[in-house]
């Protein structure tokens, strides 16, 4: 295929202008398992799907707090995400040292988006294998925003990653309308519901998914399993959500602020 | 031909005291709140105690600009702890980290000199000294500052058991319950602020035990 003739070196372009060993890279963060993220006006829930090597493992950490006001889920090679944070936690603390205030999340996301960019424009480097969904608060409200491997990002009102996060994402479509205004316990329901549809026909219960909550007046935390389980149990008593009546055929209008990802013949990056 | 004399100092004392006596669960740990500069006061309520760690709490008198870095430079790698052990730092940690941070600056020292007081992991009361580039000790009281030669004579003395001139380190635990320690703090500073001019306004008491942290305070001297 010609795709391959150009896809060994990531500073080499192809005839159609694409970078495929970026596009790669994205693929890495599909492969990944799930995590998704919604918010309203005063808060963010991030949730990930806990998956383990074998049974006998752990699963792998994907959730982890950045500052009081930030944190992150990755999809993706958790290595590489797990120095992406570590590189957060240093820029939140070094920002809070100098300055005695807490680092805007959108100043954080653009040093993160830079990072990635270099990346993509050395010979000697690869792309980071991960994609970011940074939750956080800052004096203009409640924000969530998703980091590309390619160096670009997205501000979202709710959005999903990873292995089977079309499904995910078709919930949260339906819903996002009702997350500005939602109660923070409505919120981490709606998040349960949407990683439940990423599961598909397996039950849903606290050691399968994490759930972490950050908003005003509230710093950023994972719930802890009892919690979680408590709310997986009050809902599920309710019974199945509402029935097809619901929006499944708009998706065009349902988009979030900004496009989810590639078209067919569009490179992803240049969404 | 004379030695040239240096014609600025990078250092200044703000003066004041602080001590600290350990127990059997509880530490206290206390510090006036006048800060001066040479025979004038800046102002007479400066906090000169901070809380490092849920269990772990400095008092420092010295040059108070290089004492707030040293706290702000402590808070960020407590903070880098937290994020990579997840548990918050304990105080006989804080205590080597503080010295290996003081030390550090061997060559243009924090003008510093700090008394570190907590619980340990098992909930006993503990107490670290320190001279300005590190140097430290585990002790059951210890005393810095400028009222320090005032005060920790009286505290040897009511304190003989936990001395660290008499008994071993293991046990620098002192008897006393957590009232009377409480007391002796109040007493210790009401007499230094007599002598020395540096100390006086105010004492800020911080008491940490297995039920948290409390602030109390005490009127002082203001002459």
């Amino acid at each position: 295929m010609f795709r391959n003739q150009y896809d060994t070196d990531v500073t080499t372009w192809s005839p159609a202008g694409r970078l495929f060993q970026v596009e790669y890279a994205m693929e890495a963060v599909k492969q990944g398992s799930a995590a998704i993220g919604l918010r309203s006006k005063t808060h963010i829930v991030l949730g990930c799907v806990n998956k383990a090597n074998s049974e006998l493992s752990s699963h792998q950490k994907k959730i982890f707090k950045v500052d009081d006001h930030i944190g992150v889920a990755i999809a993706g090679l958790t290595a590489d995400g797990r120095v992406l944070s570590r590189y957060m936690r240093n820029e939140c603390i070094n920002y809070s040292f100098t300055y005695e205030s807490p680092l805007p999340v959108g100043r954080l996301v653009v040093q993160l988006a830079d990072k990635a960019q270099v990346c993509t424009q050395r010979s000697w480097k690869r792309p980071y294998g991960v994609g970011l969904l940074v939750a956080g608060l800052d004096e203009s409200g409640a924000h969530l925003y998703y980091n590309c491997p390619s160096g670009n990002y997205f501000e979202y009102q709710a959005f999903a990653i990873g292995s089977r996060s079309q499904a995910a994402k078709t919930y949260l479509e339906r819903k996002f309308e009702n997350f500005t205004d939602a109660s923070r316990d409505d919120l981490v329901k709606d998040a349960l519901m949407a990683i439940r549809e990423t599961l598909q026909g397996e039950t849903l219960k606290s050691s399968v998914c994490t759930i972490a909550v950050v908003g005003v007046g509230e710093p950023f935390h994972i719930l802890d399993q009892g919690t979680v389980q408590q709310m997986i149990d009050a809902f599920e008593i309710v019974g199945e959500q509402e029935g097809p009546d619901a929006a499944a055929g708009q998706e065009a209008s349902a988009e979030p602020e900004q496009g989810a990802g590639a078209g067919e013949g569009v490179a992803p990056m240049d969404i | 031909m004379t030695k040239q004399q240096a014609n600025w100092s990078p250092y200044d004392n703000n003066g004041g005291s602080c001590v600290a006596i350990a127990g059997a669960d509880y530490c206290v740990i206390a510090a006036d709140t006048r800060m001066s500069t040479g025979y004038n006061i800046l102002t007479r309520e400066y906090s000169k105690i901070c809380k490092l760690a849920d269990k772990c709490v400095m008092a420092s008198s010295g040059f108070q600009a290089d004492v707030k870095a040293l706290q702000k430079q402590l808070a960020a790698r407590h903070l880098i702890y937290q994020h990579q052990h997840n548990k918050q730092m304990s105080c006989p940690a804080m205590a080597q980290l503080l010295s290996n941070t003081l030390y550090y600056k061997r060559f243009f020292p924090y003008y510093s000199f700090n008394v570190l007081g907590g619980l340990d992991n098992e909930g006993k009361g503990c107490v670290f000294t320190y001279d300005a580039v590190g140097s430290y000790e585990k002790v059951g009281y210890s005393s810095q500052g400028s009222g320090s030669t005032l005060i920790t004579p009286f505290l040897d003395n009511q304190l003989k058991s936990p001395s660290p001139l008499l008994l071993s380190v293991q046990d620098a635990v002192t008897p006393l319950v957590e009232a009377e320690a409480i007391d002796l703090v109040k007493t210790v500073f009401a007499s230094a602020s007599e002598r020395d001019i540096y100390t006086g306004d105010k004492i800020e008491i911080v008491v940490v035990n297995a039920t948290g942290i409390r602030r109390e305070y005490m009127e002082l001297r203001k002459d």
